[in-house]
């Protein structure tokens, strides 16, 4: 493919939605891929023919893929690192002696 | 080095010297790299066209298997390879996903499938003339692929690693369904022992070249091993399955046909014969056994789709209509 | 009363109905309008053929002369297979095979329905599983054909012209005879009238959201129950019994 014609949808293109499953009650939805479908009814059920044909799931979630608003990359360091150095958020930061017993 | 491209999804940037040593200690470091991120130009082409050819392997792959669904021999068979082909277009789906993370639609990827410019498995080119190439094509066919695959899992794109992961998994049954299918023959009457010999007599060679040229001859194996899309070159994945092979076929009663065939003391592994890297080329050009027939019924799949396909977006176009009055 | 041989009659009529379909569906395996469809069709035939081996598989139980599954599917001829002639209708386009699996579907959810209070245990426990994939096939299928009778000029004409195709098909589905209603009367199927009554009640409620014209189901075309089938029934049996009866006799 060369890279002029990345951007030159074809017609009628079909819309695609990120799949999200939970394996079972007591476990959060989570992204398992995507699929492509007309609407919301349709993408429930490509998503039940697609990601769950061998027990994976209990319960889905489509999301049109154009609805997901992403972190931007370029603010990666500014998002993430700063909580790098904030090791007293964890509990090995402290010193308990082990005859406190566990806490 | 400089070079104008695009980087991740949508943005641009240039690649200088410092930018592509950067990109590649990260890959030295075994992180993944995801959608969003910088990447080179050269690294998402390269993504784009071998996940853009696994997709279409999947799919094109569905051809030949399917060709047998409506004679599978009993229904337990009909049942399993109906599932397994099914799996197939599974797989296809995911990796096309993988690469719509890279800008690519499925769309666009389907149109260069059916206009005959991208390329799949040359192994899919070939015919599946009885039951017994079935269970060949789930032994072999699918063994080879899972040579390919398993280390693909450890890919440094994320979106591919975790289509790969997914995809062996499911894959796991093809394998010995196949084989399965092999050792019931096998071990039947003199007529179903010949179909599975003659099947394999057929698809050995072709298998062989399912890992692509030699070392020597292959333009883009070097920099795919640097960026970790490749783990492994083509003719050591192609020693490893002619190693696990031979052991597999010895225990069937079923003779690989190759005469230069044994056991290298030396090197721990199977010497063999030379492959006809002239029938390869040919077949990659297109003129294959199948080529055209394969690549026509997907073209045909999609044209008569389209109606189908319209007409779910239109009755879309009019609900949101209809709810936005 | 209803005998052994009702029971085996019944078992032949599901399961031939059940692997027909099944077959004609994965006919489309790698053809589909579009990769998820490629999914969910072989969803729903690996549904009919599961459900087909069930009915198979008991009724050699019953018969207890060393029949197989793949007997009853491999080596009866064509005026044997007891399926509505429906099923083996070759699949045309994607609007003539949706519809048809929306009317099997919302045909057959309530038959299974009721079988889940039949008083064969075997059934009742199938019937279930059965109840619940009839129930997404109705689903599946129902949603297509909302789309495409509620879509561009183009499918709403195919699907118009499905509708004319099948309907002669439609009254078979729901013929009585003797030994359905000796099945009837020992419990052991349901009652015709509620399956038409709710067969009816879905057929309209999603008609009518496809802006077709309402069903009008009258006598055409039967004979399946009695082994009377179209000439596509022996292309059809030449193609899946062709390894059978090419190497008789083998273990696959």
């Amino acid at each position: 493919m060369s890279d002029d014609t990345r951007n030159q949808m074809p017609r009628n293109l079909m819309p695609l939605w990120e799949v999200f499953i939970r394996p079972r009650t007591g476990l959060a939805h989570s992204h398992v891929g995507s699929v492509h479908a007309s609407d919301e009814v349709m993408a429930v059920q490509a998503a039940r023919d697609v990601y769950t044909r061998r027990g994976e799931g209990v319960s889905i979630w489509v999301v049109p893929s154009a609805s997901i608003t992403a972190s931007d990359p370029d603010q990666r360091d500014e998002n993430f690192e700063p909580s790098a150095s904030k090791a007293y958020r964890h509990p090995s930061f402290y010193d308990i002696p082990d005859d406190v017993g566990h806490m | 080095m400089y070079s104008q491209g695009l980087i991740g999804a949508d943005g641009r940037t240039v690649e200088d010297e410092e930018f592509l040593t950067r990109f590649q200690a990260r890959i030295d470091d075994e992180q993944k790299i995801e959608p969003n991120d910088e990447m080179p130009e050269g690294y998402r082409r390269t993504l784009v066209r071998q996940i853009g050819q696994h997709a279409h392997s999947e799919i094109v792959g569905m051809l030949p298997e399917g060709n047998w669904v409506t004679r599978a021999p009993s229904l337990r068979r009909k049942a399993s390879l109906l599932a397994k082909v099914q799996d197939e277009g599974g797989h296809g789906l995911y990796l096309y996903s993988a690469a719509e993370t890279l800008g690519v639609s499925r769309e666009q990827m389907t149109e260069e499938l059916i206009d005959g410019t991208a390329k799949y498995s040359s192994i899919f080119n070939y015919p599946t003339l009885s039951w017994a190439d079935i269970g060949t094509i789930g032994w072999l066919v699918d063994g080879a692929a899972i040579m390919n695959q398993i280390p693909l899992c450890r890919c440094s794109y994320g979106p591919y690693a975790r289509a790969m992961i997914r995809i062996c998994k499911e894959e796991s049954f093809h394998q010995r369904q196949g084989y399965e299918i092999v050792m019931t023959l096998a071990q039947g009457s003199p007529a179903q022992k010949a179909m599975a010999q003659e099947s394999l007599n057929r698809f050995w060679q072709p298998v062989l070249m399912m890992f692509g040229p030699p070392d020597g001859e292959s333009r883009n194996t070097d920099q795919s091993v640097k960026w970790k899309i490749k783990r492994f070159t083509n003719d050591e994945l192609r020693q490893k399955f002619v190693d696990a092979t031979v052991p597999q076929a010895e225990y069937l009663g079923l003779t690989i046909p190759d005469p230069d065939l044994k056991w290298n003391e030396q090197r721990q592994g199977y010497d063999f014969g030379p492959i006809d890297w002239d029938e390869f080329w040919r077949v990659v050009k297109g003129n294959g056994p199948m080529n055209r027939e394969r690549v026509a019924a997907r073209r045909k799949a999609w044209d008569e789709g389209a109606w189908v396909r319209e007409a779910a977006l239109a009755h879309a176009a009019k609900r949101q209509a209809q709810a936005a009055e | 009363m209803a005998g052994r041989d009702d029971l085996l009659a019944l078992l032949l009529r599901i399961g031939d109905d059940h692997l027909i379909l099944g077959h004609r569906l994965s006919e489309w395996c790698g053809h589909a309008p579009m990769l998820e469809e490629d999914l969910a069709l072989p969803n729903m035939a690996l549904d009919l053929i599961g459900t087909a081996r069930m009915c198979y598989g008991y009724a050699a139980e019953i018969e207890g002369d060393g029949r197989s599954e793949d007997d009853y599917a491999f080596l009866r001829d064509g005026t044997d297979f007891r399926h509505i002639l429906m099923v083996e209708r070759p699949n045309g386009d994607f609007a003539f095979t949706i519809l048809r699996q929306f009317l099997f579907a919302a045909y057959m959810h309530p038959v299974w329905d009721g079988l889940t209070g039949s008083t064969d245990a075997r059934l009742a426990d199938h019937a279930g599983k059965a109840v619940k994939e009839m129930a997404y096939h109705v689903r599946h299928s129902g949603e297509w054909v909302i789309r495409l009778g509620d879509g561009t000029e183009e499918s709403a004409r195919r699907m118009m012209a499905a509708l004319d195709e099948l309907a002669p098909y439609i009254g078979e589905m729901f013929e009585s005879d003797e030994t359905a209603q000796r099945l009837v009367t020992a419990g052991l199927l349901a009652d015709p009238d509620a399956v038409r009554a709710t067969f009816d009640g879905t057929v309209s409620r999603t008609f009518a959201m496809a802006k077709l014209p309402s069903l009008d189901v009258t006598a055409g075309i039967s004979g399946g129950r009695t082994g009377r089938h179209g000439e596509v029934l022996g292309h059809l049996l030449a193609e899946m019994q062709f390894m059978q009866r090419a190497y008789p006799g083998q273990t696959w």
